[in-house]
């Protein structure tokens, strides 16, 4: 075993480790797995938005070939289910979702029925032999609609469609509106998404030998779906095993329960066979959830210098037909509590609306919220600076926190807390890079040409690794906040560390063996992680909310230091010296000022199995757990710039440049860090400038239901992304990491619609809501101009 | 994701590719390179009985540079009218359009005869076909028959081909001297197919327009042919004035197809601006050359 | 009722070896690769062939497999993922330039990138930018933004080495 050089591998812009395999075409996703006897299962799924089911014929599809089994939602009954939310805000109406829809559906998508079939073709086969009677019943899919009286109702139990009321209150809002010079509004949507991973869910259920059960399953929280399926199926669950593979992306649409998630370990069990679902992508747009999905109306008071005085908002968060696991949560808490972003606004009043309506359920989408919140306090100030014709940086230096604020409570919160940040430096550094005044020149410059260019200009920050656990629980929070690692040395002195975090293509096995190796100061080599197996790893919490490298890392960060504690011990036994007197470098313990010589820590290791000279007190084995469960959480930072320029007679965007300056603490990989940067921005720029979610505000139905009609951007819809940090430890956990992968996504979207609004400030459009489209710029070019005549 | 069940031939020849398609006049389908039709068939949004596999028919492949006519068969795929050097010596538009359609694991299978004959309202290749006057050939039980390109579309996924006809070529008339071709389009970012794509032809003469061509997609029902706008440009100076007269009386002259991503008015000034941008750049042909 | 289809027998050359499969006419050549012969490596990420995960080498063009009957390709020689690297041993000039411009993270989209990334340079030895951008319309990745794939098509781009 070679001796490591003692070179930090934390901040090293290590290649991963996973990629050999990835590229190789030899990664293990779950439609990868195919078992002997294995049965396939397909979902008739309902046509109409909102109906009544009146009769089911299953008689035509049961005789078909290679039938095993066809199911509706009656002959189930609720002998599983229903599914209930796992986020439940306090005092929330929490409507029943039966796992198949009985009697009655309330979106496109809804599952009404499914076939169990020997092949995948024959269960689509005899799906379409399924007749379904429906009365159509009305149906409303707009957040705004469903509040307003007369709209359809689709749960007894929650009254005018709100299943959530909450209020978020600092300061004195009142009294900021009384003394500011000048009151605006404005009304901003949050456009709805689909997080479109490239790899569709997939489950399958597979019965072992000896009684207990095996899921495969895509998911981002393997031991939550351990403890969801087990509850809702009635599973004992030390008798489940849940394995997540090689997942292909997540963006939070693969940490939530779906009946898909219920209904295969159920037959398998019934059945006694392994029984798989794949979902087909069109299938995807209408059963996974949906992100984003808000209507904010904001109300900003401030002075003619633009100093912001006060604001208040008002959130109605569509949430689809029922509450999906965090769903609750997302609209309320993770939206308002960030309202007022990364300025100094004392006095702050929201209040947000948690809306059903007849769509897809909408849940956690990469930022969760937090896009949302840093979406009403940048359009908020950017509509403050273009009233008062001010320049847009001036105003938001003038509001932005100063490094002397931190830790700060944003308006006299109690829960939320920014731990450490200088906003002003990253502005400063952004600018920089930019050449913000160069470009500013550029633009005026160029407007005389009739070429029109704009500047964006966006600053975020929010909170990651939701915990401790015991802060969790007001909130109505059904898990803790910690996450586990085992890091586990053999007698060779190699380890393995098994973490409850999960790797979707964040790069854990490369990102988790850094911090491993700097404690352990071995090879990274002599390190394997192993994630996502339920019985190798025995709990977690799993990997959302940018959480993996704050909390799972720490967990990592803390298990390997106790291994190193307890390995120093053994030393000390085995050159017969005092404890205190070792240390541990380079690999070797040595005792500083003596001439004994070095013991490498493989030797300790070795020791530690074979067990001949333990200290007294000190049990065999070198093999540590950890439940790390953070004191505070960690808040990213940072200002994104963007250039374009548009085309007013066509309403196309140019992209020209975009400059990401992030503070996410401590940078653990920064090849990694940068790659969470570009993915972010891009799904950012694509909310902006591409995505969205259409439903026909008549009938409900998904207009936007393949990817021949919603647009992922392809690689010329995008620019280059210049990505730069700045490091500002996070002090709520040992490693000082704050969290990354939902930068972009939150930075983004104001920044390039600050972009295409500066650019179109010539016209005098004040306001466009996402996604920019070139139909959409056009429009409002030729109704600008339309004023203007 | 998977299709309901077929059966599937392979045809050898073009007389037993028609017969089987008189054989089976509800359910049979033609199978080129099974772009349109294989995700259709996926989505089960079509379940023909039987898809009759046409590649294997020489006599509708390959491009034929002619005295008089340059002829492309059906089953040429868009990879290859891209890449073909002789073809694009004399018609460069059919690079400049291949390069914008789809994609290039797209290109490399799917065939300018399947293009035309399921007419997309927003495919690319009938306003090429419009603008460079092509002729259709088409054979048939009863032999070949010739139509112009003006009059093969003629609704949404609607042509003159009958049940058990196919389509054999593209016969196009060799450019008098000094014509020149352009292809222009916006392209929907999620289904690449044109919002709006317009191909001119414009031939000068003593700076005079002395022949005009235009085809127009993705605007309405059908690709379609701005005679008006082209009758109005022939005769005159290509100026500003008056390719902003002609752009717009097309644009004002067409009853355009409208969605949730482009309202008509969008599109109708799309063929406007485009219009107008595709005649300057012919316009200024000689010096970008 | 559904058309009982014969069954077809299918000869295809993959990764240098002849493979002989009975199937129905409706198996997408995607199906025929991943569950007749386990080449799992090609995937599909959507069922309208916007996204190219299942993208693989037909007789040396990039096509995308879930829009082609295994029928359809009778005859043929296809070179998948798997193909790519041979043996099993390193990878090739493609795949090693994701790797060290981490141009994959979750690596669903990554064999069909790779398989367009071969055809791209095969047409274009030099692509530029804006080049590569467009020549890589037809495979979608959520995860990386594109940044690092194009920067690791660049850095084979300029390196001057034909595919």
């Amino acid at each position: 075993m070679t001796i490591s050089t003692g070179k930090r591998l934390i901040g090293q812009p290590l290649r991963r480790r996973e990629d050999r395999k990835l590229l190789a075409g030899r990664g293990r996703y779950v439609d990868d797995i195919k078992l002997p006897g294995m049965l396939h299962m397909a979902i008739l799924r309902s046509p109409h938005a909102h109906a009544t089911i009146s009769s089911i014929d299953l008689s035509h599809a049961k005789a078909a070939p290679g039938v095993r089994l066809v199911l509706s939602g009656e002959a189930l009954g609720d002998r599983i289910g229903p599914i209930v939310p796992n986020w439940i805000i306090p005092g929330s109406k929490v409507p029943v979702r039966p796992v198949i829809a009985i009697g009655r559906v309330r979106f496109v998508g809804e599952c009404v029925a499914l076939v169990v079939a020997e092949t995948l073709a024959q269960a689509y086969d005899a799906v379409g032999l399924i007749e379904v009677d429906y009365e159509v019943l009305p149906a409303v899919t707009d957040e705004a609609a469903a509040v307003q009286a007369g709209a359809p109702q689709l749960h007894e139990n929650v009254p005018g469609n709100v299943t959530t009321l909450y209020k978020v209150k600092g300061g004195d809002y009142a009294k900021a509106n009384d003394e500011a010079d000048q009151v605006i509004s404005l009304r901003v949507i949050n456009n709805r998404l689909i997080p479109t991973c490239m790899e569709t869910r997939a489950v399958i259920a597979a019965p072992e030998p000896d009684g207990t059960l095996t899921v495969y399953i895509g998911s981002q929280v393997p031991h939550m779906h351990r403890r969801w399926i087990a509850e809702t199926v009635g599973i004992p669950e030390h008798q489940l095993r849940v394995v997540a593979p090689d997942i292909g992306g997540g963006f939070g649409a693969k940490m939530h329960l779906y009946p898909e998630d219920l209904l295969c370990p159920y037959l398998a069990r019934e059945m006694n066979v392994p029984v798989k679902w794949w979902e087909t992508r069109s299938e995807s747009h209408q059963s996974t959830s949906h992100g984003r999905a808000h209507t904010e109306d904001i109300e900003v008071a401030f002075k003619n210098d633009g100093r912001i005085l006060g604001l208040k908002v008002s959130t109605l968060g569509n949430v689809g037909a029922y509450l999906s696991n965090m769903a609750t949560g997302g609209p309320t808490v993770n939206t308002v509590n960030f309202g007022t972003g990364t300025y100094k606004i004392d006095n702050y009043e929201a209040f947000s609306r948690v809306v059903v309506t007849n769509t897809v359920p909408v849940d956690a989408y990469r930022g969760y919220g937090r896009p949302e919140g840093a979406y009403i306090a940048e359009r908020a100030i950017d509509a403050v600076a273009r009233h008062l014709n001010l320049d847009q940086v001036d105003v938001r230096r003038k509001n932005l926190l100063h490094p002397s604020d931190f830790p700060y409570r944003p308006y006299g919160s109690t829960g939320v807390m920014y731990d450490s940040g200088d906003y002003q430096a990253l502005l400063d550094k952004a600018l920089a890079a930019f050449d913000y005044k160069g470009r500013r020149e550029e633009c005026e410059r160029l407007r005389g040409s009739g070429v029109y260019r704009g500047i964006g200009v966006a600053a975020y920050t929010h909170m990651c690794g939701m915990a401790p656990s015991r802060r969790l629980a007001p909130g109505g929070f059904n898990r803790g906040g910690w996450e586990s690692a085992r890091v586990s040395i053999d007698s060779s002195g190699r380890a393995t560390v098994y973490s409850g975090s999960m790797s979707q293509g964040q790069g854990h096995a490369t990102s988790l063996s850094q911090i491993a190796a700097d404690i352990l100061q071995i090879p990274i080599e002599d390190i394997e992680i192993v994630q996502g197996d339920t019985r190798q790893v025995q709990a977690g919490h799993g990997t959302f909310n940018s959480r993996s490298m704050a909390v799972g890392g720490s967990s990592v960060h803390v298990s390997a230091h106790q291994v190193i504690a307890k390995a120093k011990k053994i030393a000390a036994g085995m050159l017969e010296v005092d404890e205190n007197d070792v240390s541990y470098s380079a690999g070797a313990f040595t005792v500083p000022g003596t001439d004994i010589a070095p013991l490498t820590f493989a030797k300790v290791a070795r020791m530690a199995y074979v067990g001949h000279k333990l200290p007294d007190g000190v049990a065999p084995g070198l093999d540590e757990t950890v439940f790390y469960d953070p004191t505070g959480m960690g808040a990213p930072s940072g200002v994104h710039l963007a250039y374009v320029e548009v085309d007013p007679q066509i309403g196309t965007v140019d992209i020209l440049d975009y400059v990401a300056v992030d503070d996410v603490g401590t940078l653990i990989n920064p090849l990694l860090a940068a790659g969470q940067i570009h993915g972010g921005v891009v799904q950012g720029i694509a909310q902006a400038l591409y995505e969205e979610v259409n439903y026909d505000p008549e009938n409900g139905q998904l207009l936007t239901g393949s990817l021949l009609d919603y647009a992922v951007p392809r690689a010329e819809h995008v620019p280059n992304i210049r990505s730069l940090f700045q490091e500002t430890p996070s002090p709520t956990n040992p490693i000082g990491v704050k969290g990354i992968g939902e930068s972009g996504s939150i930075a983004a979207p104001p920044c390039m619609v600050h972009a295409v609004l500066d650019a179109l400030s010539p016209f005098g459009i004040k306001h466009l809501d996402m996604p920019l489209t070139p139909p959409r710029i056009w429009a409002a070019v030729r109704n600008a101009r339309a004023g203007a005549a | 994701m998977i299709p309901a069940a077929f059966d599937y031939v392979r045809a050898s020849s073009l007389s037993q590719a028609i017969e089987l398609l008189r054989d089976n006049p509800d359910g049979a389908k033609l199978l080129a390179g099974g772009h349109t039709l294989l995700p259709a068939l996926k989505l089960r949004l079509a379940s023909p009985e039987l898809l009759i596999d046409i590649r294997g028919i020489s006599e509708i492949k390959g491009i034929e540079i002619g005295e008089t006519h340059v002829k492309i068969g059906a089953l040429t795929t868009h990879a290859e009218l891209f890449a073909s050097e002789p073809l694009n010596q004399i018609f460069p538009v059919f690079r400049t359009a291949a390069s914008v359609l789809a994609d290039p694991q797209v290109r490399n299978r799917g065939t300018i005869g399947g293009s035309l004959a399921n007419a997309d309202p927003a495919a690319d290749w009938p306003a090429v076909v419009l603008a460079l006057r092509a002729e259709i050939e088409i054979a048939g039980a009863a032999g070949r028959r010739t139509l112009r390109a003006e009059d093969f579309f003629l609704d949404i996924f609607t042509t003159a081909l009958k049940p058990d006809e196919v389509l054999a070529a593209i016969r196009i008339p060799r450019p008098k001297l000094g014509a020149r071709y352009t292809y222009r389009k916006i392209r929907h970012p999620a289904s690449g197919f044109a919002v709006v794509g317009v191909a001119v032809g414009v031939r000068m003469q003593d700076g005079i327009v002395n022949d005009v061509s235009i085809g127009i997609t993705g605007a309405a029902n059908h690709a379609f042919v701005g005679k008006a706008a082209s009758e109005l440009l022939t005769g005159k100076a290509l100026s500003r004035d008056n390719i902003d007269e002609a752009a717009r009386m097309l644009s004002e002259n067409t009853e355009c197809l409208s969605d949730r991503y482009a309202p008509a008015e969008y599109r109708a000034d799309l063929i406007r601006v485009e219009l107008g941008r595709a005649l300057v750049a012919l316009s200024h042909w000689d010096e970008e050359r | 009722m559904p058309v009982q289809a014969v069954p077809h027998e299918v000869t295809i050359e993959v990764n240098g070896s002849r493979r002989t499969v009975t199937v129905e006419a409706r198996r997408l050549l995607v199906h025929l690769i991943r569950e007749d012969l386990g080449l799992t490596g090609t995937h599909v990420g959507c069922d309208t062939s916007q996204c190219g995960a299942c993208t693989v080498e037909i007789d040396g063009q990039a096509v995308k497999s879930c829009t082609v009957l295994a029928v359809m390709a009778d005859g043929s020689s296809i070179t998948t993922i798997e193909g790519v690297t041979a043996g099993g041993g390193d990878l090739d000039r493609v795949q090693a330039a994701f790797q060290d411009h981490h141009a994959l993270q979750c690596g669903f989209c990554t064999p069909g990138m790779v398989m367009s990334v071969r055809n791209l340079l095969k047409e274009n030895a030099h692509p530029s930018e804006r080049e590569i951008r467009h020549g890589l319309a037809g495979n979608i990745c959520r995860c990386t933004g594109y940044h690092n794939i194009v920067r690791a098509v660049e850095s084979l781009a300029s390196k001057g080495n034909v595919a």
